[in-house]
């Protein structure tokens, strides 16, 4: 075993140490130094998608969240229902920032808790009568809506409703898609596996369901990007220079209907790997569409991934591209003149979800900093895959982490920036050290493609470089 | 160079084009259509329908009962919430908190999965323990319950005897717990079952009588509100332990380390809190079962409510503490009293005849009723999603006490979706509530005030105090200037635009 990975293994064992015998031995193969070459073996290979210990205070949150929270809550003319009990949907109330245009309450619905609200007669008597009748009102009192979804939590599993049948009987009666999802949060390990089955339900449902009045060779479909304060619109804009026609955005600002007419695509671009290779790998096999994963944070990500999606297409799309890179070159060179300089050599510990804890790696490195450690929230083995080849050797990475593992490495590594969740966000604040969100952006946004990037520059430098930070007083 | 962020970049005519060209795909209800079913909502017949539904329930103001056992079991000190069951319900309380509180917030959970639903919660409440105390050495847990475990019924009693005879913690660690379903009541029962079995858990009648008095804030979300009122008893030479206190838990200082327990009622004073003198709940409803254990169980006179919000609630609220422990209400006090009331003689102009919605807990309604009879605003529409028949019958008699609460009715078990009905058919003047009001601000246009909780939208009001006579000032401040702003707004453009006012 090389140097470099001996001493990132000596401090995730020393880390490790006051974990009971059994949590401890478990959690050492979630923890490993990184091994772009290989040559470390399994000793290198970091475990993943199993349970989380209880009592360590994961962070990963559930298969509801997974799928109404990610997946299909971004839908935006389809009224989802958080069928159960009133507080999964209070506290994922319009948490995700997956912006869109529409008349919310009229005909868009995303930033609206819609629920049945379980009392203890539903528990006891079951609900599937009352969301028979709530299937009805939302029809009376949401006219427009183009459907429903039925986000099941915990109690609608274990009781026994038949919630399948019941949205069999609405669509009928109301004459529109009503989707049963069973994305119970004690589904699973983690939200993953509400991303998987919010895939397999838009596929049972809605998928080919609908088609493109004319087709172009340019169809694309935009998969696995949420729209978080607007990225998707940002990676729209650079494929429509391009020349590509986007056809459907899988879920941020999308409706039903693109979600249906999908399958007329000529290509699937993938950019949340983790959420949604699902849906792009069922397309491939039931329509032989080809998909293909890019990156839209940073510069060089960004150039790399125009000229790979360009591949795919013709000489036109392929000088379209050239020209389009040409076009936002200057720009991006001036961005990175102005903020490289103040961020050069700073280092960067991310812990997030989906696909940012590698596709953010390279604009930190477009910046002049360096990611020192990174881990999944609920990240599989070809996550952590397409992980190891992103970063230098001896790099720490971690799956599922708590946050007495988070805070024993922040102390070790001292990093400059730590990019991470809500509930990490002000633990950090208490300790100094600067913390950007990178799930909701921090509440800016878009960090995606040329009008992104430099709204990520700006934002990591007020951080990194801002001054409250040396008002701290420390104790010791 | 000028970045532009989501904020402006999408109005740019570029964006504005690509929305346009994107409709291609949506096939979007048309523009006609849209503006019929827009207008429709706004109607009596709308409001007919709306408030019709028997099963739909359309953004509610209250959240579930772990929530508030999260909430009530962090005001303890070294205590660490263990939520039993599924982990995603962990997480959101967890992030929830923080997100009003700006603050860090520990809470574990048994993280049960598919196998505990069939086999039942025990293995991980027993590795759980193990987990927790190893990683977070807490010197108490404080359980509470998801749905999940409720469903399933699992044996919290038996499971934590279990957990100590195997050893998994200290046989003497305290670990109080609490069912706390969250298909029976809100966040404020389940704040009230939590503190219930964290004072039966330390109930030692042994120990000798003291002349202090217990405070008990309630679900209270603004850390301001503990600091005023300790101030308060602080002033009048009183002793006292508040039960539950988040202030230095949720409003902590940044010395440049994470402390995960900063704050929090000692649990040598908690010990005592059975024999004091009385206790005092700020709150009534979400202290329904503490009051009657107290009473019973320990004998103690328990007084609760209303929330010292407003001038007479507070005086109500000193004169009982006064009779209670012999003590004056000093000078210094009453000269505050004098401040708040100028304050709302100098604006009671902006204020009276002013129509109001109000939305949020029981006892926070009731306070802010209060307050607003007291400067002839006049409360009309009053939502109280989590609220029962003993809230609407108090708040009631509270509205038929004055003038001004003549148009007043309150909603009980109803939502947001309501009060939008209720606000294009009997429009008000000014909107009081939490942050998920502004969607009410946005499509009616109602001048909004925040108080309440959650407030995410908005920073450090929670450290704010709305209760005592500077809670009555800073009331005012909020209310009468957003009426000030709103004033400024209307008359940009007229000669109403007043500089002195």
């Amino acid at each position: 075993m090389k140097s470099i990975i001996e001493k990132t293994q000596r401090l995730i064992d020393e880390v490790l140490e006051v974990y009971p015998e059994k949590t401890r031995k478990l959690r050492a193969k979630h923890i490993k130094p990184n091994d772009p070459t290989g040559e470390c073996g399994s000793a290198c290979q970091v475990r993943s998608n199993v349970k989380s210990r209880p009592g360590v205070m994961t962070i990963r949150g559930c298969a509801y969240a997974g799928s109404k929270g990610v997946v299909w809550g971004p839908i935006k003319d389809v009224v989802h229902i958080s069928h159960g009990p009133v507080g999964c949907g209070q506290y994922s109330w319009w948490s995700r920032r997956n912006y869109y245009n529409g008349l919310t309450g009229i005909d868009s619905f995303v930033t609206m808790h819609i629920t049945s609200d379980f009392q203890e007669k539903d528990i006891v008597f079951g609900g599937d009568r009352k969301l028979e009748q709530l299937c009805r009102e939302v029809k009376e009192l949401f006219p427009l809506a183009k459907g429903i979804t039925i986000q099941s939590e915990c109690p609608v599993g274990l009781i026994g409703d038949d919630i399948e049948a019941v949205a069999k009987k609405m669509t009928e009666e109301l004459g529109i898609p009503v989707v049963p999802v069973r994305c119970e949060g004690f589904r699973g390990v983690s939200q993953s596996l509400g991303h998987h089955i919010a895939n397999d339900s838009i596929r049972d449902y809605i998928l080919g369901k609908a088609s493109v009045e004319k087709s172009s060779p340019y169809d694309v479909a935009l998969i696995g990007d949420y729209n978080i304060g607007g990225d998707a619109w940002a990676t729209r804009k650079i494929l429509e220079e391009m020349g590509l026609r986007v056809i459907a955005h899988w879920t941020g600002d999308g409706t039903l209907r693109e979600l249906a007419l999908t399958p007329r695509a000529k290509l699937n671009l993938i950019h949340c790997y983790r959420s949604m290779n699902y849906i792009c790998r069922h397309m491939e096999e039931r329509y032989g569409i080809p998909w293909v994963e890019y990156n839209f944070f940073g510069p060089t990500k960004i150039y790399q991934s125009i000229r790979k999606i360009a591949s795919f297409f013709d000489d036109y799309i392929k000088e379209r591209a050239e020209a389009v890179i040409a076009k936002y070159k200057p720009w991006m060179d001036r961005v990175i003149e102005q903020y490289r300089p103040r961020l050069e050599g700073k280092t960067v510990m991310l812990y997030v979800g989906g696909l940012r804890p590698r596709h953010v790696v390279g604009a930190y490195e477009d910046l002049g900093m360096k990611v020192v450690a990174t881990g999944y929230e609920f990240g599989h083995k070809d996550d952590y895959q397409r992980t190891y080849p992103e970063l230098e050797e001896g790099t720490l990475i971690y799956d599922d982490a708590t946050p007495y593992e988070l805070e024993e490495f922040t102390k070790r590594l001292k990093p400059d920036l730590v990019g991470s969740g809500i509930k990490e966000k002000y633990a950090y604040h208490k300790m100094g050290v600067p913390f950007r969100q990178m799930h909701s952006w921090d509440y800016s946004g878009p960090y995606h493609g040329f009008d992104g990037f430099p709204v990520f520059a700006r934002d990591m430098d007020m951080t990194v470089n801002n001054p409250t930070w040396r008002l701290i007083r420390r104790k010791s | 160079m000028k970045i532009k962020d989501h904020m402006e970049l999408f109005q740019n005519r570029e964006y504005q084009e690509m929305f346009e060209k994107k409709k291609e795909f949506e096939k979007p209800c048309s523009v006609e259509e849209v503006e019929r079913v827009k207008e429709w909502t706004k109607t009596e017949e709308y409001k007919k329908k709306n408030f019709a539904r028997e099963a739909l329930v359309i953004n509610p103001a209250k959240a579930c009962q772990p929530l508030g056992a999260v909430l009530c079991a962090l005001g303890f000190e070294k205590t660490l919430p263990f939520v039993h069951g599924s982990q995603g319900c962990a997480a959101y309380f967890r992030s929830h908190l923080s997100r009003h509180f700006k603050e860090p917030v520990a809470a574990v959970s048994t993280s049960m999965t598919e196998d505990a639903a069939v086999f039942g919660g025990l293995n991980n409440m027993l590795e759980g323990f193990e987990n927790a105390y190893a990683l977070y050495r807490p010197e108490m847990f404080a359980v509470c319950t998801t749905c999940m475990a409720e469903v399933i019924g699992d044996d919290l009693g038996a499971f934590i005897r279990h957990s100590k005879d195997k050893g998994k913690i200290p046989s003497e660690l305290p670990t109080p717990f609490a069912h706390t379903p969250s298909f029976v009541g809100s966040h404020i029962n389940g704040y009230d079952n939590m503190l219930k079995a964290i004072l039966a858990y330390f109930t030692d009648k042994g120990s000798t009588n003291n002349e202090s008095i217990n405070i008990i804030m309630g679900f209270d979300t603004y850390t301001g509100n503990i600091r005023e009122i300790k101030r308060l008893l602080q002033l009048m030479g009183v002793s006292y332990r508040v039960l539950s206190d988040i202030s230095d838990v949720l409003d902590s200082p940044n010395v440049g380390e994470y402390i995960m327990y900063p704050g929090g009622t000692p649990l040598e004073e908690l010990k005592r809190a059975v024999n004091a003198r009385a206790t005092v709940a700020l709150q009534k409803f979400s202290t329904e079962k503490t009051g009657e254990f107290i009473r019973e169980e320990w004998g103690q006179e328990f007084i609760a409510g209303p929330m010292p919000i407003g001038i007479e609630n507070t005086d109500r609220f000193l004169e009982e503490i006064s009779r209670l422990t012999g003590k004056k209400v000093p000078e210094e006090i009453e000269a505050e009293r004098g401040r708040a009331v100028d304050a709302m003689v100098d604006s009671h102009p902006y204020v009276h005849g002013k129509r109001f919605a109000l939305v949020g807990d029981p006892d926070l309604l009731l306070g802010l009723i209060g307050f607003l009879l007291e400067m002839g605003g006049e409360p009309v529409h009053i939502l109280c999603s989590n609220g029962d028949k003993h809230f609407e019958e108090e708040a009631n008699i509270l509205l038929s006490s004055s003038y001004y609460g003549r148009n007043g009715k309150v909603y009980i078990n109803r939502d947001m979706w309501h009060l939008r009905s209720l606000l294009f058919t009997e429009p008000v003047d000014l909107l009081i509530g939490n942050s998920y009001t502004k969607f009410l601000w946005k499509d009616t246009g109602t001048p909004f005030v925040r108080i309440g909780f959650p407030i995410f939208d908005r920073h450090h009001l929670h450290r704010y105090s709305i209760v005592g006579y500077q809670g009555v000032i800073n009331l005012v401040n909020w209310i009468v200037n957003t009426v000030l702003d709103e004033m400024d707004r209307a008359s940009v453009n007229t000669q109403s635009f007043d500089v002195i006012r």
